[in-house]
């Protein structure tokens, strides 16, 4: 798209003296442009670096120099220590059974929803729809939401941190239009061999959309992954917090920073403690990054094209 | 079956059973296929009914005194009071300040950055190196707002953090990034900025593979060089995107979220970090004033829904599909 200019201007004879292969200028343009984005993408990057980094440094390297990349001697006496504590493993452990439990649960109340309600003949849809599609603008908030959880029991349950959040009516509008793009013929087909109308869709439209599928599970096991916000709402019980709570107590709270003062006071953790448990809590999204990038790069043009 | 839920939208009573061989055996078969689509839309209605609309509903405690003990129906009613407090605090004043100008300040920072990004990201001839371009500058996207905070934590505190180190080793005046408040600001706008304007690029790179070829060869052929192609055919093809997220900017304007400020607010900060999402946790959970927490965030609910609605018929009128 950038690169094809002058080529095909052979034809249009006019004012062939200015045509012009790149210029110098362009090219210095051209270094110009690349060094400043490698230096943007650097900054991406730098705190990152900076943190593995650190995590493999021995505590006299971190007092002693300024700003660690690359330790001098690597040591994973940080990771040892993290490691040998249950605490890092509890709260993984919940956080990937809310992610696991929570994208199965999700995918199938929202592919059950948006498949039955994409249905154009579907009497009520329409103000289902527009029901949904309100949630999206307005909502109760967070005290509301709260008492509700509240009441139905499941405060300092594990539970909390999945059903209230079910369905993103994000997600199911983005759904309900994959699976409006299916023809319809191949449904009625099914039909008519005299499939019922679950069958259709568990045979037909399923296989159909597995990829679509597959990005939309992406998107809530990263959401779930995330959740920090009403993780401290609704868990009290220290076992139940999930990684992204642990680690803010670790590193923020556990400083003497804290925003909130209902939380036990904690030793401070030495620093290449600290730095270990961020690099641990970030490095199962940055293993799966490379795999998952793409489809959300194809979700987020859909959400933005049709949202 | 779930006809009820429904309420009366639903399908009409109808006094046949399903399987009932009389009249039209293609209306009942039909009756009977909706009633299996609405038994699968059940669990998700439910959701929505549960979770979404009964919250909505106990939107009324920010007009009572609600007690938890007392619930819903047992506590008073005191009408407007909470509203009435809210706008005659000082508080309400700070609130609106900090909101408005880290609002203000995202629009104005973050929100030409991936504009530039893309442009400069369009600019790259290697399809490999724009690759891994892309690849790195969408990664912060995907990480939490704890990763986010923490990350820069590390970097920034006086607790031998690195850039504190490389300012004292330079002769400077150690800095309280963290602390103090006028610190807040900058921090929170560059961390939004980190986190957000790589991934921010993918709108307007897609738009910018949309523009047509020709335009720069005759551009070219006019003898206009790469910055007047740019201003004159680059920038006007995309900037009906530009305009749309533009508008869709202003109506999330006060939709700062809670999760950000909340890990960057501590007491030393609090005079300007203190935003409507974190008043409404600071108010409600800390300090137990349910519905007087409840009133901040409805304020703040409806405001918000009255902007995106106006932005959404600005972007229809600019003849571009709205959010809804």
């Amino acid at each position: 798209m950038t690169a094809s200019t002058a080529s095909s201007a052979t034809k249009l004879t006019y004012r062939p003296d200015r045509l012009r292969k790149p210029s110098p200028g362009r090219r210095v343009f051209q270094v110009v442009n690349g060094v400043l984005l490698i230096g943007f993408a650097l900054i991406c990057l730098l705190p990152f670096l900076h943190v593995i980094g650190s995590s493999l440094a021995n505590p006299g390297e971190l007092a002693t120099r300024a700003f660690v990349l690359i330790p001098r001697e690597l040591t994973l006496d940080a990771y040892r220590y993290v490691l040998s504590t249950p605490t890092i493993f509890r709260a993984m452990g919940v956080s990937v059974f809310v992610t696991v439990v929570g994208t199965f649960l999700s995918l199938l109340v929202t592919s059950l929803m948006a498949y039955a309600l994409g249905k154009r003949h579907l009497r009520g849809r329409r103000v289902i729809n527009f029901l949904v599609v309100f949630t999206m603008l307005f909502s109760g908030g967070m005290i509301p939401l709260f008492i509700v959880v509240n009441g139905l029991g499941l405060l300092d349950s594990i539970w909390s941190l999945i059903l209230p959040f079910t369905v993103n009516a994000f997600n199911f509008v983005i759904m309900r239009s994959f699976f409006q793009g299916i023809p319809d013929s191949l449904e009625e087909a099914a039909r008519i061999d005299g499939c019922s109308e679950l069958g259709v869709f568990v045979r037909i439209v399923l296989p159909l959309s597995v990829a679509s599928i597959a990005t939309i599970g992406l998107f809530y096991a990263v959401a779930y992954w995330n959740t920090y916000m009403w993780a401290i709402l609704f868990i009290n019980d220290s076992t139940l917090w999930p990684i992204q709570v642990l680690l803010r107590q670790i590193v923020i709270v556990a400083s003497g920073l804290n925003a909130d003062a209902s939380v036990v006071e904690v030793v401070p953790p030495a620093q290449s403690v600290k730095m270990a448990v961020i690099a641990v809590a970030t490095l199962p999204m940055l293993v799966v990054y490379p795999f998952i990038q793409r489809y959300f790069v194809k979700g987020a043009l859909i959400g933005s094209v049709k949202g | 079956m779930s006809a009820p839920l429904l309420t009366q939208r639903t399908e009409p009573a109808d006094p046949l059973p399903p399987a009932g061989p009389s009249r039209s055996k293609r209306r009942g078969r039909a009756i009977w296929r909706h009633k299996t689509l609405y038994l699968m839309a059940l669990p998700g209605i439910v959701y929505f009914l549960v979770f979404k609309y009964l919250p909505m509903g106990g939107l009324v405690i920010a007009f009572q005194d609600y007690m938890p003990f007392m619930g819903v129906t047992g506590s008073p009613w005191v009408g407007f009071d909470h509203f009435v407090r809210l706008f005659t605090e000082d508080t309400f004043f700070m609130l609106l300040r900090n909101t408005l100008v880290v609002s203000l300040l995202l629009l104005v920072f973050a929100f030409p950055i991936p504009i530039v990004l893309s442009l400069m990201l369009n600019e790259v001839r290697s399809r490999l190196f724009k690759r891994s371009l892309q690849s790195i500058v969408y990664l912060p996207h995907f990480m939490s707002w704890v990763i986010v905070v923490s990350l820069f934590y590390v970097l920034l505190t006086t607790d031998n953090g690195a850039i504190n180190n490389l300012i004292s080793r330079a002769g400077g005046d150690e800095i309280g990034f963290l602390t103090d408040p006028d610190w807040l600001r900058p921090m929170y706008v560059f961390q939004n900025v980190w986190k957000t304007a790589g991934w921010g690029t993918i709108v307007y790179l897609a738009a910018l593979t949309a523009v047509d070829v020709s335009l720069y060869e005759a551009a070219e052929l006019d003898g206009a060089g790469r910055w007047r192609q740019t201003w004159h055919i680059t920038l006007p093809a995309i900037r009906p995107t530009i305009v749309v997220m533009f508008i869709l900017a202003i109506g999330d304007f006060l939709e700062l979220g809670f999760e950000h400020m909340f890990l960057l607010l501590n007491s030393l900060n609090r005079e300007v970090a203190e935003i409507f999402d974190t008043y409404v946790y600071t108010a409600g959970i800390q300090n137990g004033q349910l519905s007087y927490a409840t009133a901040v965030g409805m304020f703040k609910g409806l405001v918000g829904l009255l902007l995106v609605v106006i932005a959404n018929r600005m972007a229809k009128k600019f003849g571009e599909e709205g959010v809804y």
